[in-house]
């Protein structure tokens, strides 16, 4: 019997309810699913296997000879896994200061609440753990099967990244909450865990396109320059490479400097998370006047549709991040273009495939926004406008944000090379109307808030908007390359945006 | 604001909704013309998913619905210029101010620029919302955002007012002001069709009060009247709206 109260009985609550939205989350919220999704995700780590094979097959044949290339290249893996891992915790931790579900509940009972907190804390970094061996296992399992058992130290490595992912990032929002404030801490926290989520990434290609002047990251990590500059062998920054490559003890200081750092900051930390969550809680909105009242104006209903979704945008901070973080993988092509214009080369042609992907994200995420995520529908349907009008004006609210950020891209490229324009300002038009197309066949009601879920309600829509961004991507690239087998990609596209159109609920509601 | 024509308000003939169960049955409701009238009935009886109907935010399966003789089905954007609708939930946009809320809302129905500005600001004064005009609505209480909703309900003058339980998680002061604004409107011609669980509001407000239980209309007339069909003399409109539900339900 579990004393009430006690860490265990908070540990078995939380685990129950995080068990539930884990399930409602991958079934969507609909019931009699768990089947289908057990399935889904059986298959999708069967596929991850087949990806990993094809990556790393004859990687992990190679026998690892601890040189300082290998070191420096697993250990800028395991520091991208860790970018991603403390994203993820950062955006959990903000979470939980600033859910107001429970809260309430436990800090008004005699209950004590820091040890709730410590298990929240706990939680998170069990379910970064979760998340990133269920991603990272299947590559680990092909590196097992080709070069042995002493691969097995990754999935240690793992997990301690893991705990120190989530001590750092409940250290980093506890910083921002003292020197920003509850009220701005949020936000910044949110932008914060997706901008380290891809500044990693991002840095790394910068630091290829310039040394090198491709997207690749492996040459930078190979150059001359770099390995003269990194530790010597026998430093302790090559630990955690050093465990992933099956050095027992190298694994046993990783996973006992992990834990103890998870420990310190739920020690640190948890006592005073039930303060951070009363102060979030108590953020009273400030009236924000406008410098200059302007005059009443009515416009058209279309205009009025389309400027009232590019306001409610462009005053949510918060949306804004989350749909245009994207961009922020726009950053390297923007670099090679600037360094195209003092140099020539085909590097240019990288450039379409990217714009074009990034076109149909971006469209994505702004047509669930304006379509689905509209915070008045009863407002809206009630008024006397034909859907078809209410849809146009929405669709056409997307399709002008997404030129207005591409454009500039697009007039650069027109300089350099007006044919590549041409390609990508198809591609462009082809993915962002894709995107937005998908979304309309599959809306949903659903509040602005709810965005970062968008992905939950309906898997064949994100799928479908993934595979056809991608396939405009690549027959951009294509085209670029010169081939008309460009053209046969493009009615691959077509035919997923067709049958994705074949499967949606309105379609299949009306067949 | 049009006055009494001859011609119903709302006219609901054998009105059918059905979910996991019927929610709406063979309905038949009209009202007329300038009246306010009350829609009463326990939870779950029938009475949101009727109004939403008449506003065309549900298709109904069955039955006909028409709005100062416009067909709400054949003809939605004609009766909905003529409709406003408020419901219990605030419905705005926390990132607009009123003012802006009010533009967007006029725009939506078309409202000459003009007229809309001094619709608007009338609105603004009378609903108490001068100082707080141009402020996001994101910082508002409950009862705020319920004037700013009523006022993008009322800008557009609609000849037909539907709400749906509007002084829900309203203080005192709020509720009056809505009720004071809607009773304006009643007397310069508008239509108000409400449906409320407060009875004390019906009893004082309506000019005719519908009893709706399970989907069906079981009762209508003035509280007088209702009375009379009660058999119950005195009674409070609590009494008498038990006696008719519970009668229903026998």
């Amino acid at each position: 019997m579990i004393r009430r109260g006690s860490l265990l009985w908070f540990a078995r609550h939380e685990l129950r309810l995080s068990w539930r939205d884990t399930l409602s989350v991958m079934t969507g919220g609909r019931r009699g699913r768990e089947k289908k999704v057990a399935i889904g995700v059986l298959v999708f780590l069967g596929i991850l296997h087949v990806v990993a094979w094809c990556a790393l097959g004859r990687v992990g044949a190679l026998a690892i000879a601890g040189d300082l290339s290998t070191r420096l290249a697993v250990t800028v893996g395991i520091g991208l896994a860790l970018s991603a891992m403390l994203s993820q915790a950062m955006e959990s931790v903000t979470r939980t200061f600033y859910s107001r579900s429970d809260l309430e509940l436990i800090l008004s009972s005699p209950a004590h609440a820091n040890r709730l907190f410590a298990v929240r804390l706990a939680a998170i970094a069990l379910s970064v753990s979760t998340m990133s061996l269920l991603l990272m296992g299947p590559f680990i399992n092909v590196l097992i099967f080709e070069g042995g058992a002493k691969w097995f130290g990754a999935y240690g490595v793992i997990v301690a990244v893991a705990f120190t992912a989530t001590a750092i990032g409940a250290m980093l929002t506890v910083a921002l909450f003292h020197l920003i404030g509850p009220k701005r801490t949020r936000l910044a926290a949110q932008i914060a865990a997706a901008v380290i989520g891809g500044v990693f990434v991002i840095g790394l290609q910068l630091a290829a396109l310039f040394s090198t002047g491709t997207m690749s990251r492996a040459a930078v990590l190979k150059s001359h320059f770099v390995l003269s500059h990194v530790p010597a062998l026998d430093s302790v920054w090559w630990l955690p490479a050093r465990a992933a490559l099956g050095d027992a003890s190298a694994l046993e200081h990783v996973l006992f400097a992990g834990t103890l750092l998870l420990l310190v900051a739920i020690l640190a930390f948890a006592p005073r998370f039930g303060q951070y969550a009363v102060a979030a809680s108590s953020i009273t909105h400030r009236p924000q006047k406008p410098k200059v009242v302007r005059a009443f104006k009515v416009e058209p209903t279309s205009v009025a549709l389309r400027h009232k979704e590019l306001l409610l945008l462009i005053r949510d901070p918060w949306l804004m991040s989350q749909s245009l973080m994207q961009l922020l993988y726009l950053l390297p092509p923007a670099a090679l273009l600037c360094r195209s214009f003092s140099a020539q080369g085909s590097a240019r042609m990288v450039l379409v495939p990217v714009l074009i992907m990034a076109a149909g994200q971006l469209a994505g995420g702004l047509a669930w926004l304006t379509i689905s995520g509209e915070d008045a529908p009863d407002l809206v349907q009630t008024a006397p406008v034909s859907r078809a009008q209410l849809w146009r004006a929405k669709i056409e609210a997307v399709l002008e944000c997404v030129a207005v950020v591409f454009a500039p891209f697009l007039a650069g490229l027109l300089f350099l090379a007006p044919e590549l324009a041409l390609i990508a300002t198809a591609g462009i038009a082809a993915s962002a109307a894709s995107a937005a197309a998908i979304q309309f066949w599959f809306r949903a009601q659903a509040k602005r808030s709810q965005f970062r879920r968008r992905h939950t309600s309906s898997r064949i829509a994100t799928f479908s908007e993934a595979f056809s961004s991608i396939t405009w991507a690549a027959a951009g690239a294509i085209a670029a390359a010169g081939s008309w087998f460009a053209s046969i990609v493009a009615l691959i596209a077509l035919g997923i945006v067709a049958g994705t159109r074949m499967l949606s609920p309105a379609r299949t509601q009306a067949a | 604001m049009t006055a009494n024509t001859g011609v119903p308000a709302l006219q609901i003939r054998g009105l059918c909704k059905s979910f996991d169960r019927p929610a709406v049955d063979l309905l038949d409701l009209s009202v007329r013309a300038g009246e306010f009238y009350m829609l009463l009935g326990p939870n779950g009886a029938g009475k949101t998913t009727t109004l939403r109907m008449v506003a065309g935010l549900l298709q109904p399966d069955e039955g006909r619905i028409s709005v100062f003789g416009i067909n709400v089905r054949s003809e939605p954007e004609r009766a909905k210029q003529i409709i406003g609708w408020l419901s219990d939930e605030p419905m705005i946009y926390d990132k607009l101010t009123p003012f802006e809320y009010l533009e967007f809302v006029s725009g939506l129905w078309n409202v000459e620029n003009h007229i809309a500005e001094v619709r608007a600001r009338h609105l603004i004064h009378w609903l108490g919302l001068e100082k707080h005009a141009h402020e996001r609505c994101e910082g508002f209480s409950r009862g705020m955002k319920q004037k700013v909703a009523l006022a993008g309900a009322l800008v557009h003058e609609p000849k037909l007012i539907i709400l749906d339980e509007p002084l829900t998680g309203l203080d005192a002061g709020s509720a009056r002001l809505v009720k004071t604004v809607l009773a304006e409107r009643v007397k310069n011609g508008a239509t108000v069709i409400m449906t409320t669980h407060i009875l004390e509001i019906a009893e004082r407000m309506a000019d005719r009060i519908g009893v709706i239980s399970g989907g069906k209309l079981v009762a209508e007339g003035t509280l007088e009247q209702l009375r009379a069909r009660a058999g119950q003399g005195d009674s409070t409109l609590e009494e008498i709206f038990l006696a008719i539900v519970e009668e229903a339900a026998a």
